[in-house]
């Protein structure tokens, strides 16, 4: 197999690739973070009476969270602001397709690349 | 062609210096558990937010089996492969080009975030207990990230030193605090029996300890960042699997006590929210001192963590630089300190940027994602490595038990972890992996053009079986 003989990459190509690197863990990074994708996606089950009794706390608890800081006032967005596990099917079928996807991708083209290394280190020898 | 040389210390790549040989066993427990040991002083905690206190517990033990999981293979591979990237040589040699790329990605985004939540939790840290309005955390995250970054500039021995004796300390900490809470007898201080009751203890039920799961990855990730220090370890096959596995054994103990102690003395609404749940624990003893102690560990814990994973993740990126992976611009050694200075320089701003916008959970949530992607290549890889290179084939440094179940163990638990991120977090998850999707594009269809084909494979290795 004939050796090959990657191009010479000048400094303004290396740059330009280091802008895209950049650029792209930026927008994976902040993007998430600006579209509210990212962070728990957890709501708030008011209750009309805050009471420690009302908000689920024994005598222990309370005490605890009093010397905490807390009223029942106070605690009461904290201990009722809940996850909802609802399963959502179509993204949890969008989920498992990109995930699968994308391994599939990977180990496929890694797979075809591979072998080029491999054939290009041993026929040398 | 690059051709390893070792000469005493130093390992020279063709015409070019490289890392220094210096580090033994206890630099690389240092590393592990360095990084890791932040875990206990904040982010385990909201698995109690997902799934209850029980919940914590339940993947404390489960978690640490996976983690147990990838330990034994990581250990494996890395002392055959002794390269610095670890997981990036090893997919570099085992799977491909492609794969090595995403898991040098995988790397970096999983230690730069983590280093992002370090810097947030000391700032936040400091605020809260300087209680001056008007404080913000900005001054003292930059300060964190800078001066870290500087620490690693200058030497790895250094670096990895100061990690020795701040991690030693951070939990030295927890094991005072254990004991001085009377851990053998409940009432006094410790009241377990009335923060975890039967009504409260699996608020969700059983999905809420699935999702659980995704914080519980917390307690334990960037174990398997000891093998980063590969080229660097003067016997690898040794300090490696030994360093790796008596850091998970610190690990397991420290994660088991600081459940107990924290679960005992906080309801679990409150348990899963905190960002100190160490110093809280140590406030609600009533003791100044444990109190202080506390204070003092998770700052040292979040320094430790964010010095380990600076080292971590500026070595990935020099690897993807010196393979012509990215500009090979990233590859260059510092003349005088020998260290991957460009590479620590590059992510400086970018982890100061990302500290500044984003919070703690999510940071913890950025990191979780790329470590599991990570830990779900590692589980097909060691398959893959048995196949194509058989016991006896080649000289391991350590050879795991129980193959292949340590890897199905492992692949299992990733499947579960990924459905606790989609529980709560399901967007960030899919917004994550179409960012390497694309980026991989990138990678395959343009910047692997510049790469050498043979020159990537560099060890004494035959032909793999199969082609």
């Amino acid at each position: 197999m004939s050796r090959y003989i990657p191009p010479e990459q000048n400094k303004a190509g290396q740059v330009f690739d280091i802008a895209v690197v950049v650029v792209a863990i930026f927008v994976a990074l902040w993007l998430p973070l600006k579209l509210g994708l990212a962070g728990a996606a957890k709501s708030i089950d008011a209750l009309d009476a805050k009471t420690w009794d009302a908000l689920g706390q024994n005598a222990t608890m309370a005490a605890i969270w009093e010397k905490l800081g807390y009223t029942p006032e106070t605690a009461h967005d904290i201990i009722q602001n809940r996850f909802h596990y609802i399963i959502d099917w179509p993204t949890l079928i969008i989920m498992a397709v990109v995930l699968i996807g994308y391994f599939v991708f990977l180990f496929r083209a890694s797979d075809r690349e591979y072998r080029e290394v491999i054939n290009e280190k041993f026929d040398d020898k | 062609m690059t051709v390893a040389i070792e000469t005493g210390q130093t390992v020279i790549h063709g015409d070019r210096v490289s890392l220094l040989r210096v580090l033994g066993p206890a630099h690389v427990w240092a590393l592990g558990v360095g990084i890791v040991l932040v875990g206990e002083f904040t982010g385990w905690n909201f698995a109690a937010d997902k799934g209850g206190a029980l919940a914590a517990l339940i993947v404390c033990w489960i978690v640490g089996l996976l983690y147990t999981s990838v330990a034994m293979i990581d250990s494996e591979v890395t002392s055959t492969v002794a390269a610095a990237g670890g997981q990036y040589a090893q997919a570099k040699h085992i799977v491909g080009p492609l794969m090595a790329f995403n898991v040098a990605l995988f790397l970096v985004f999983a230690y730069t975030m983590l280093e992002v939540s370090d810097a947030i939790l000391l700032g936040d840290t400091i605020v809260a207990k300087a209680g001056v309005e008007g404080l913000t955390h900005n001054s003292f995250i930059a300060a964190t990230i800078v001066v870290l970054a500087w620490l690693n500039y200058r030497g790895v021995l250094m670096t990895l030193n100061v990690n020795f004796v701040i991690t030693a300390v951070a939990y030295i900490s927890i094991i005072i605090l254990f004991f001085s809470v009377s851990p053998w007898t409940q009432g006094a201080v410790l009241k377990l029996n009335e923060l975890v009751t039967p009504g409260n203890a699996l608020p969700y039920g059983w999905i809420g300890v699935i999702a659980a799961f995704q914080f519980g990855i917390w307690y334990y990730l960037g174990i398997e960042g000891t093998t980063q220090a590969a080229e660097e370890v003067r016997s690898p096959a040794r300090s490696l699997p030994y360093g790796t596995m008596a850091g998970m054994i610190t690990l397991l103990i420290a994660a088991a006590m600081t459940w107990y102690v924290c679960a005992s003395l906080m309801p679990w609404e409150y348990l899963g929210i905190t960002y100190y749940p160490l110093w809280d624990a140590g406030k609600l003893t009533g003791s100044p001192l444990l109190e202080n102690l506390l204070f003092i560990a998770t700052l040292l814990a979040a320094l430790a963590s964010a010095n380990g994973c600076i080292n971590d993740a500026a070595r990935a990126w020099f690897s993807l630089g010196r393979d012509r992976y990215l500009p090979s611009w990233f590859s260059a050694v510092h003349p005088k300190y020998r260290t991957p200075y460009r590479s620590i320089l590059f992510l400086l701003p970018i982890a100061l940027a990302f500290a500044f916008i984003a919070d703690l959970n999510q940071a913890i949530t950025f990191s979780i994602l790329s470590g599991v992607l990570q830990y779900t290549f590692m589980s097909i890889n060691i398959m893959m490595f048995r196949k194509k290179w058989p016991l006896g084939s080649i000289r391991r440094g350590y050879t795991h038990p129980f193959h292949p179940l340590p890897a199905i163990v492992l692949f299992c638990l990733c499947v579960v972890t990924f459905f606790a991120i989609f529980l709560g977090f399901g967007s960030q998850l899919i917004a994550m992996v179409a960012f390497y999707f694309l980026i991989s594009l990138w990678f395959h269809f343009y910047r692997y053009k510049f790469v050498r084909r043979g020159d990537q494979f560099t060890m004494p290795w035959p032909k793999p079986q199969g082609y």
